[in-house]
């Protein structure tokens, strides 16, 4: 054979391959396919030049465009900030208190804290921040450490029990697994529990108990300390369950409940509107409440 | 197979081209196995040279940052509990410079941040969420809540159980071989430290310990009782190292250069 020979039927030359008198047309490439294939080509060598592309030993190579994913980064939260440079100045300068009293603020405020709620706060308290065992209800009245804007605000900046912050919300309830009998521990358990149904605190032998080792902090009307974080018995809830075993159990290990500080990691704005948020689900205290700081 | 067809003389117009084309230069490599295979192998090396060549000047394109140590004994056990049980499998580490990253999770993740990790754990899925800044986000309470039965803090969770790290007691008999594999791949973890491994290891998690050379060793280490049980239990070493992750670069002083 010499030379491709052209297939009469086609008019397309063959490869010259042949099996059983089966042959190969040895047609071109689509000539879409062919310019989009070059087209890719050409791009490649467009971005080298504009975007960073070649790995060097120390370096990369940056491009006429400088672009950098950090700077677009930068550029774009610069921008969606300026967007909101007055209302998040206002959120920053006005007393949070008084923030309730300016319904457009307000509501930037609600929605900025629900979206930081969403992120930072639901995987303890709860998407509706009603809590579990253990991690604080923030729709009811019932405050540990005081239920005004500033007294949430204190708790969300500085957090609770934790070694981060210096100014964290600090109290040390006793575990009196050994300085109680068992005996005493569940007569005081059961004490505690008939106290939201108007017992008064110090009657009884549990209320000997009670006055002894329990009162300093809950009170001797069983009405808890703020200043300390101690809750009110006296009402219906409990954070570590309200069974005779829960209670016995806090008496015997004392509950330690830690909130990391949200001070360094989220921005003033997001601080203020959270805790404006909070204040704002239900059971928020109005400003000059007693047991504030 | 007829393979008779014999390509155009080399360097001689092929009978009825008009000229040489670069596609019948080519045809001479389709018939040429031994050359085909040379070229192929050409073609693969650069590719190769290209991904891996910079690899071995790696440490002079991480950027300078302070705060980042080695992990300590207890981290690093917890480091490795976390790739025993796959949790890399639904969670990243590795916060990418996006806004909506880095308001969800944090400062976005740095190459520093990840030089000690053998292998790292940047992940490719989010099953879960990105775990390079969980340190100190939640109370270590919240952790051994959540790894007993996830769902009773996050509902919604497709998270499995862990509560076996509870009872999976732990001594740290080998953590010094474990430090010494990791010197031999570029950890810088000295002699005092691997000689002090499994002391440092126990105090850690001992609210008892002595924790002046753990803390000389590894600056910012965090030092308590991590899950509440007097045990030294995987819980505690998961813990260890999970509140300790993104936390050794302080964000209030360090600034990353913008044009990386």
């Amino acid at each position: 054979m010499s030379g491709p020979r052209v297939d009469p039927v086609t008019g397309t030359e063959t490869t010259g391959h042949s099996w059983d008198g089966i042959e190969e047309l040895n047609s071109p490439l689509p000539r879409w396919w062919l310019w989009i294939f070059y087209a890719t080509v050409l791009w490649s060598l467009v971005y080298v030049v504009l975007y960073p592309a070649w790995p060097l030993i120390s370096d990369s190579t940056k491009g006429t465009l400088g672009w950098s994913s950090r700077a677009e980064l930068a550029e774009e939260i610069a921008m969606v900030e300026e967007g909101q440079a007055d209302v998040r100045r206002a959120l920053r300068e006005t007393d949070p208190a008084l923030v309730p009293g300016d319904p457009e603020l307000h509501g930037f405020a609600l929605n900025a804290g629900a979206a930081v709620f969403r992120s930072h706060c639901s995987q303890c308290h709860g998407a509706g921040a009603a809590g579990f065992t253990g991690y604080p209800n923030l729709l009811d009245d019932a405050w540990l450490w005081g239920g005004t804007v500033e007294d949430i605000l204190f708790t969300v900046r500085h957090g609770i029990r934790n070694d981060e912050d210096p100014d964290a919300r600090w109290s040390e309830m006793p575990s009196f697994g050994e300085t109680l009998s068992d005996g005493e521990i569940s007569v005081l358990a059961a004490h505690v529990r008939s106290l939201p149904s108007g017992l008064d605190p110090l009657s009884g032998q549990g209320g000997s108990l009670f006055a002894e080792h329990c009162s300093v902090c809950h009170g001797d009307d069983g009405k808890g300390d703020r200043l300390q974080g101690a809750p009110d018995l006296t009402d219906a809830i409990s954070l570590y369950g309200d069974s005779e075993e829960s209670v016995a159990q806090s008496i015997i290990v004392g509950p330690f409940g830690v909130m990391p500080p949200w001070g360094g990691r989220l921005s003033e704005e997001e601080i203020r509107a959270v805790a404006l948020y909070v204040h704002a689900l239900g059971g928020g205290e109005p400003a000059g409440t007693a047991a504030d700081e | 197979m007829d393979n008779e067809t014999k390509p155009a003389a080399p360097g001689g117009p092929a009978p009825g081209a008009k000229r040489k084309r670069l596609l019948d230069r080519h045809r001479t490599l389709e018939k040429n196995a031994t050359l085909l295979l040379a070229a192929s192998f050409v073609v693969v090396a650069i590719g190769g040279i290209v991904e891996i060549a910079p690899l071995f000047w790696l440490e002079n394109t991480i950027e300078e940052v302070d705060g980042v140590r080695p992990y300590s004994p207890l981290e690093l056990a917890g480091r490795d509990i976390y790739i025993r049980e796959g949790c890399y499998v639904c969670h990243s580490q590795m916060i990418r410079p996006m806004r909506d990253e880095a308001q969800r999770y944090g400062h976005y993740s740095l190459a520093a941040e990840s030089m000690y990790d053998h292998p790292f754990q940047w992940g490719s899925k989010r099953t879960g969420p990105d775990l390079a800044r969980v340190g100190g986000r939640y109370s270590d309470e919240w952790h051994v809540d959540h790894f007993i039965d996830p769902q009773t803090v996050v509902p919604e969770s497709v998270m499995p159980k862990y509560d076996f790290l509870l009872r999976a007691t732990i001594d740290g008999e080998h953590v010094g071989e474990l430090l010494a594999t990791h010197r031999l791949v570029g950890v810088p973890y000295t002699d005092a430290m691997i000689e002090n491994a499994r002391a440092d290891f126990g105090a850690q998690a001992d609210p008892d310990g002595d924790w002046d050379g753990l803390l000389e060793r590894y600056p910012g280490a965090q030092t308590r009782n991590f899950d509440g049980q007097d045990a030294l239990t995987e819980m505690d070493a998961m813990i260890a190292y999970l509140q300790m992750l993104g936390t050794l670069v302080d964000f209030s002083t360090f600034v990353a250069d913008p044009s990386r």
